[in-house]
């Protein structure tokens, strides 16, 4: 045993933490800069996307062996840089961003897959003629993804988080011509959205509660001591305390764009898009995001644990995740679109992720995601591969004996889904899967997860075999001639392949670097670590697990290619469950009935509310105004040009009558004489009286 | 009632007759029969005063008299020298129908 | 009050009526003429002698001739086929009661200080000859001036003016 070197934190900005914010920034001026090109311009496209992306690239592995630097040394590095953007009166809106070992790891990650996928595009989108329109979208995402990942305030966390969505949107919805394509795109939003709502709940919360946006600010940060501890303190209903209540809230914003179990709907549908995107944004990045979210949050999720138990939103996020990969695992094994089965394959990883992130913590949830990204977008671009050159076939029953016609994607493609099912050992996927099904073993509250999680590795041996079996074994069952796809698609299927199998090195038990990094601790090298009993149980365990699921898919799907039109094998002899799974347990069709159709409905409510009630209310004003409108022209016409044109009647008339006492007749003027005189002498003779 | 009343009264009659007849009879030559009646009138009323005025050797009233009665004949010709123009210029004496003056 | 000054009177007042109310303007003509004789004979009554054979001569004399010739120049002696008096006459009928109504009621007012009795004034035609010519000679010749006036100017008004008639 090693002395435990003290760790003094160091919260100084190095030059790279001061420069971080360049690696989202660059490749969103990228995706601004093609934004203007014209359409012809690919080459350009493409140099500018793979360049911004290959410069953030560098800047990540610059950070990450700063971090690998400091911590080597004993020091934690958790650098931050914060300023403000806005006041509101008193209270600051602030921004920042932060380095420390989980975003420097997860840099590394986003933008090495990332550049790999880009460089991967450029062959794969050759043929279509929207090509720059992608490298723009591509770039967005990029930069707001890497957004998401540095960010240590939670407001920048969700604009680049709702980047993110808007983004895989936009990807998603890429054929937009496609009315398929367009509705996935839709579906996609709406349901994270549907998460976002309660996320943002969630943030509003938070900063109402600890009054800061930013994670970790010196020690005010809401994830610090000071922060968290006023958090539990304040209760909210049914007995959480306001840390576990915002925990659950930010959470379901997790799960919409994780994929868990109740908004895991659009995942499957979202693989209208193109492959590339299939690969970066729903198998290695964007679903990735509500993992690195709960892990960046995890000092809010852990608050109120007793030693030795778990908080509730914890206990909530274990059986959210282990559900969703049973349930995910199971649907899988009824697919028959090569693509889809590797989506629910995404979604039940993903379920593994955040069951991992509540049984074991952070490193244990986080080394999953890392080596699932790279192993899922190995798969993802070699089933690309296999599309590409089938022509554009994705129906597995329409494929067969591809192991002789695309040699390196079947080679890569092997060892991809061998990391997947976690063969012992040599892959990663065992590693990290079996970090899982420790922690799941060693959880106190209750076996079930364990157990849940357990089957489903054997159903992801089995589906796999079975999509294995069907697109590279037995016999050609489509149309035309398949063919390898050209050097900048395998090449990058070639280096993802190498780090599907040597990732699992930092994560051994004997070696635990990953969790030593992350948890700010000595790596320390104990070969004695696989000798103890518990984990030999999990390595028997494991490779049980691999040989029944393998070896089953095998014994049913091996070399046997049945032609399209025939039943598959467990449809034959179990055919009700297998209408439930291939029917994704019909729950698109409950949400069909349910919320949809009250959707619908509210829509029509709204609809009618607003043509005849606001409707009514405008054309009733309208028609009130018409009416005074109406009401003063009649004044003026009738009341006002009345009057006047009277008054001038009268006068007229009056001037005529007036007139008429002038009428020429001399006798009446002498009459009129006569009278005044008269007037005039009674009144003399009247005023003269004594 | 005195003498001088009765003269007055008498006067004052003769006055509104001229100028009733003045101001109500069409022809125009009968319009200045009614002026030269009330002119009449006012001569028999400076005579009447004239005559019971305490200092009659003065003739105040007489030479009023004479000179109006004087006045009146030379105010009767041009007058009825403008009627006989008028009729020659409109063919009638009937001043309903002359309003050349109507305003 | 005398009856003599009754009879004189009713002359003069009639004779004034009569001119008013005739329908022939001949009639009026003649009419007014025996009211100018009944004035001249209460001149007379008066001891204004002077007076009295001056109206006679000027007003009966010529006066009325001249009416009577301007009745001839205008063809007046026509049948009438129009209504005598005028549209209006009542009105007119009114405002000269009115007026006799306020001169009557003056007079009857002051009746109580008008003198009742005076001595009769010796006054001989001597007198006023000096009185023309002495103390009353500016409106003598001012008369003289206006008769002169009178004359010409009838006579340019009544003459017949060729050219004017076209």
């Amino acid at each position: 045993m090693q002395e435990a070197i003290s760790f003094t934190p160091q919260l100084a900005a190095s030059p790279i933490a001061k420069i971080l914010w360049l690696i989202p920034a660059v490749p969103i001026l990228a995706s601004g800069v093609i934004a203007l090109l014209k359409q012809p311009r690919r080459q350009a496209a493409a140099v500018l996307s793979i360049g911004s992306l290959a410069f953030s690239l560098l800047l990540s592995l610059v950070a990450f062996g700063h971090v690998v630097g400091g911590w080597a040394h004993g020091s934690a590095v958790r650098e931050t840089v914060n300023f403000t953007w806005l006041q509101f009166g008193t209270s600051p809106v602030e921004l920042g961003w932060v380095l420390d070992p989980l975003s420097s790891i997860m840099l590394v990650m986003v933008t090495f897959v990332g550049l790999l996928i880009f460089i991967y595009s450029t062959g794969y989108m050759a043929h279509d003629e929207n090509f720059t329109r992608f490298f723009c979208f591509l770039s967005l995402f990029a930069g707001a993804m890497l957004g998401v990942v540095i960010s240590n305030s939670i407001l920048l966390l969700f604009m680049s988080w709702e980047l993110v969505g808007l983004t895989s949107y936009l990807l998603i919805g890429f054929w937009y011509q496609k009315p398929s394509a367009a509705a996935a795109a839709k579906k996609a939003f709406l349901t994270t959205r549907v998460g976002d709502v309660f996320f943002l709940l969630g943030i509003v919360w938070l900063f109402a509660q600890t009054g800061t946006l930013l994670f970790y600010n010196n020690g005010a940060g809401s994830l610090e001591g000071w922060a968290l501890t006023g958090l539990l303190s304040q209760p909210a209903a049914l007995g959480l305390s306001a840390a576990g209540a915002i925990g659950l809230l930010i959470f379901a914003g997790a799960a919409g764009k994780s994929g868990q179990l109740p908004l895991h709907v659009w995942l499957p549908d979202a693989m209208e898009g193109p492959t590339p995107v299939s690969a970066l944004i729903h198998a290695a990045t964007m679903v990735a995001a509500g993992v690195y979210l709960i892990a960046r949050v995890y000092p809010l999720m852990q608050a109120g644990a007793l030693t030795g138990s778990t908080s509730t939103a914890l206990t909530v996020v274990t059986w959210v995740g282990a559900s969703t990969a049973l349930f995910a695992a199971l649907i899988a094994v009824a697919q028959n679109d090569i693509k889809r089965i590797l989506a629910y394959s995404t979604v039940s990883q993903l379920g593994y992720m955040m069951a991992g992130l509540g049984l074991g913590g952070v490193a244990v949830g986080m080394f999953h995601l890392i080596t699932h990204a790279f192993f899922k977008a190995l798969l993802f671009m070699g089933a690309g591969s296999v599309i590409h050159g089938c022509h554009e076939e994705q129906d597995i029953r329409h494929m067969g004996g591809l192991k002789s016609a695309m040699p390196v994607t079947f080679a890569t493609y092997g060892i991809g889904m061998l990391a997947l099912c976690g063969v012992p050992i040599f892959f990663s996927g065992f590693w990290s899967k079996d970090a899982i099904l420790e922690s799941a073993h060693g959880w106190t509250l209750s076996q079930a997860p364990f157990y849940m999680l357990l089957f489903g590795a054997i159903l992801t041996a089995f589906y796999m075999t079975r999509q294995v079996s069907y697109v590279f074994f037995g016999a050609w069952r489509g149309h035309g001639h398949a063919h390898e796809s050209p050097r900048v698609m395998t090449t990058p299927l070639a280096i993802l392949a190498f780090f599907a199998i040597a990732l699992g090195v930092i994560g051994t038990p004997a070696w635990p670097w990953f969790r030593s990094f992350l948890g700010d601790q000595a790596a320390v090298v104990d070969i004695h670590a696989f000798t103890e009993p518990a984990w030999l149980m999990l390595l028997l365990t494991s490779c049980v697990i691999v040989i029944v699921g393998i070896g089953a898919g095998w014994l049913l799907y091996g070399n046997k290619s049945p032609a399209a039109e025939t039943p598959d094998v467990l449809e034959k002899s179990a055919p009700w469950i297998w209408v439930v799974l291939h029917n994704k347990f019909y729950i698109d069709e409950l949400y069909g009935v349910t919320f949809i159709a009250f959707y619908a409905w509210w829509a029509r409510v709204a609809d009618w509310l607003d043509r005849r009630v606001w409707g009514g209310a405008v054309a009733g004003i309208t028609a009130l105004f018409g009416l005074w409108a109406r009401l003063n022209r009649f004044l003026d016409t009738n009341v006002v040009d009345g009057t006047f044109d009277k008054s001038c009647e009268e006068i007229s008339t009056g001037g005529g009558l007036l007139s008429s006492v002038q009428n020429g007749i001399v006798q009446n003027y002498l009459r009129i004489l006569a009278l005044a005189v008269v007037a005039l002498v009674a009144f003399l003779i009247w005023s003269s009286r004594p | 009632m005195t003498p001088l009343a009765g003269y007055l009264l008498i006067a004052a009659l003769l006055f509104a007759i001229g100028l009733a007849g003045a101001l109500t009879r069409r022809n125009a030559i009968l319009v200045l029969i009614g002026i030269e009646l009330m002119l009449n009138a006012a001569n028999l009323n400076f005579i009447a005063f004239w005559r019971y005025s305490p200092h009659p050797e003065a003739l105040t009233g007489m030479m009023f008299a004479i000179f109006s009665i004087a006045v009146a004949a030379a105010e009767a010709a041009v007058g009825l020298g403008l009627v006989i123009a008028i009729y020659r210029q409109f063919h009638t004496t009937d001043l309903d129908k002359i309003t050349r003056m109507k305003g | 009050m005398s009856p003599v000054f009754y009879l004189i009177a009713v002359i003069t007042v009639g004779g004034a009526l009569a001119a008013v109310l005739l329908k022939s303007v001949v009639h009026s003509a003649l009419a007014v003429t025996g009211a100018f004789a009944g004035l001249a004979l209460m001149f007379l009554s008066l001891d204004a002698q002077f007076a009295g054979f001056a109206q006679i001569l000027i007003y009966i004399g010529a006066v009325a001739i001249l009416v009577v010739f301007a009745i001839l120049l205008t063809q007046g002696s026509e049948i009438l086929t129009d209504a005598v008096f005028s549209r209006t006459w009542l009105a007119g009928f009114v405002i000269a009661a009115a007026v006799f109504a306020a001169l009557g009621w003056a007079v009857l007012q002051s009746a109580p200080v008008l003198p009742n009795v005076s001595a009769v004034p010796a006054v001989t035609v001597h007198d006023i000859g000096v009185a023309l010519v002495g103390r009353y000679v500016l409106p003598l010749e001012i008369i003289a001036l206006l008769l002169t006036a009178a004359t010409i100017g009838a006579v340019i008004v009544a003459m017949h003016e060729k050219e004017a008639a076209k």
